[in-house]
């Protein structure tokens, strides 16, 4: 199990006391929160990309370059990419660059976004949103694995006798999750590649991640990638602990209450039922996460969001560090003693060339 | 005999609330205008006050609470609807409105939709037509000719000597059962059930 964090990059003024970080203090606890990462032992640090304030990331590949160059084991991934109005062809080059700089500590997950005016700045039209994803990853799948490419296609000019480069890193493509909230298409797709589908649980019911979930597991065996149970799942979730539940509530709850996307909505409690949300104590973190395998059967990775609405960095910082004193450890032995042995680990770069040496597709 | 389902919504906001009175009503005349076409009506109300924080949350939120994803699927999933609304400041209310923003595209299309509105004067009685009607249009739905709107007079059945309620809505409720009476038990797509649309129609550019 990869246990790790995603951040969405969001500049929230703190409603505790009203201060607003600057665009560079959001951007350096970026970075100080991946490097926390790593040195409580997590595996994963995703990055989101946006082009619209109160956003900073916008450029992913620079910041997760950057944090390449300071950890030695983090895996940097994105949360997410897009497909749909990024260029594939700069997706392929910034990412294959990434991978040789990181020694190959990088994956990706693609979204389709979820702010309507990108579409246009890019020159794109939300209502192509699908049949963007669609086009835009199976030309990228063929800019990592084919060393010349000609094509064609609706969105973007046809490309003749094009190579990306670098080539990836030992000819071997990143691996690639593809996240979505509801739309069955992608799971469909991810299925479809065999690639991995991750389901940003935070923002919905238990009830709709598991149809989704479902579906995918279905269709990831229907298409020949092998049984249901092991395809490749990850699952958002978000956390806020103090060793009393009590304490860990009180101090939430202004950050819930005013935060992007739920704040003045659903209280605090009814989202925590809903959702994937856990404000309580380290056993209850624990045991609420524990529990996703219910609803996602045995899967893959689990990445957390703790430095959003608001939430000052040395909050986030203690944060982490109870995580990883009292809730990694306790979760690394529940997974390794639960998940069956067929059940396979998500893949990693280490893997997926040992995968393509054995199949002859590369040099050992 | 074969079994239609209604569903009923009702965006009063008072308890007890005259708009349900009107929605009620004409409940009973469509059971029995089904009735006399050889159907069982199966009938769901959704009382929206019920689930007016939900209805708001799902707003913001993106996603419905358990309790509004059951309403909306006992409304996406009936072969005819009565949706009947208070009218303030000269259209449905936000609460009905609401709702209705909250549905996917598309749910609504081609369902027998009586519409029907309750208000504080009779001089308001075309809300219907100006704005329930062009709503239920947007949404795709049939709706029946006649739309039943109750002012406070017509409880009493002195206000409109030629057309009074009773009648109006025996003869909606009969639009109404026309239309779901002839028409098949529709098919219910579940977008998780596989596969909805193969990757092969996606990039096939479909």
């Amino acid at each position: 199990m990869q246990i790790g964090v995603f951040t969405v990059g969001d500049v929230t003024p703190d409603p505790t006391d009203g201060r607003t970080p600057t665009e560079a203090e959001r951007i350096q606890a970026m970075v100080a929160i991946a490097l926390k990462a790593e040195e409580i032992g997590l595996d994963v640090f995703a990055t989101g990309e946006h082009h619209n304030p109160p956003f900073v990331p916008s450029s992913p590949t620079t910041l997760l370059g950057y944090v390449a160059a300071r950890t030695e084991r983090l895996l940097l991934s994105t949360a997410t990419t897009l497909i749909t109005t990024n260029d594939p062809v700069k997706i392929a080059e910034d990412y294959a660059m990434l991978q040789h700089l990181s020694g190959g500590r990088v994956d990706l997950m693609l979204g389709r976004g979820n702010t309507g005016p990108v579409y246009p700045w890019f020159g794109q039209d939300i209502r192509d949103g699908l049949a963007l994803a669609v086009e835009n990853y199976a030309l990228l799948r063929r800019l990592w694995r084919e060393d010349v490419v000609d094509w064609e296609g609706r969105f973007r000019t046809p490309l003749q006798g094009f190579t990306a480069t670098p080539r990836p890193l030992d000819g071997v493509p990143p691996f690639v999750w593809h996240a979505s909230i509801r739309s069955p298409e992608i799971a469909e797709q991810a299925a479809y590649y065999g690639d991995g589908f991750f389901h940003n649980n935070i923002f919905w019911d238990a009830g709709h991640v598991r149809r989704m979930v479902q579906l995918y597991r279905r269709r990831f065996e229907h298409y020949g990638h092998g049984p249901a149970d092991t395809a490749i799942v990850g699952l958002g979730g978000q956390f806020f602990m103090r060793r009393n539940s009590q304490d860990a509530v009180r101090e939430f709850r202004p950050y819930f209450d005013n935060a992007p996307v739920y704040g003045h909505g659903p209280s605090l409690e009814d989202f925590s039922t809903l959702t994937a949300l856990t404000v309580g104590s380290p056993q209850q973190v624990i045991d609420k996460t524990l529990s996703f395998r219910e609803v996602a059967g045995d899967y893959q990775r689990q990445l957390f969001l703790v430095d959003h609405a608001g939430l000052p960095l040395k909050t986030v910082l203690e944060q982490l560090d109870l995580f990883g004193e009292e809730v990694l450890p306790e979760l690394r032995r529940e997974y390794a003693a639960s998940k069956p042995a067929h059940v396979p680990d998500a893949p990693t770069h280490e893997s997926l060339k040992a995968a393509a040496v054995a199949r002859e597709e590369v040099p050992a | 005999m074969t079994t239609r389902k209604l569903a009923v919504i009702s965006a009063g906001v008072r308890v007890p609330s005259s708009t349900r009175l009107l929605a009620d009503r004409l409940t009973e005349a469509t059971v029995a205008a089904l009735r006399e076409r050889g159907v069982d009506a199966d009938v769901e109300v959704v009382e929206l006050r019920e689930h007016a924080h939900e209805v708001l949350d799902a707003v913001l939120t993106g996603f419905p609470a358990p309790g509004l994803r059951a309403a909306v699927e006992a409304v996406t999933g009936a072969d005819g609807v009565i949706a009947v609304t208070p009218i303030f400041s000269g259209s449905y209310n936000g609460l009905f409105k609401t709702f209705f923003d909250g549905l996917d595209d598309g749910v609504l299309a081609g369902k027998p939709t009586l519409i029907g509105a309750t208000g504080g004067t009779g001089r308001h009685s075309l809300a219907l037509e100006h704005a329930v009607r062009p709503l239920f249009t947007y949404l795709r739905s049939i709706v029946v000719p006649t739309a039943v709107y109750a002012a406070p007079e017509d409880w009493a059945g002195g206000a409109d000597g030629v057309a009074p309620l009773d009648q109006r809505i025996a003869r909606a409720a009969g639009e109404l059962a026309e239309l779901v009476a002839a028409r098949p038990a529709p098919e219910v797509v579940d977008p998780f059930a596989d596969p909805v649309v193969s990757f092969a129609e996606l990039l096939g550019g479909r």
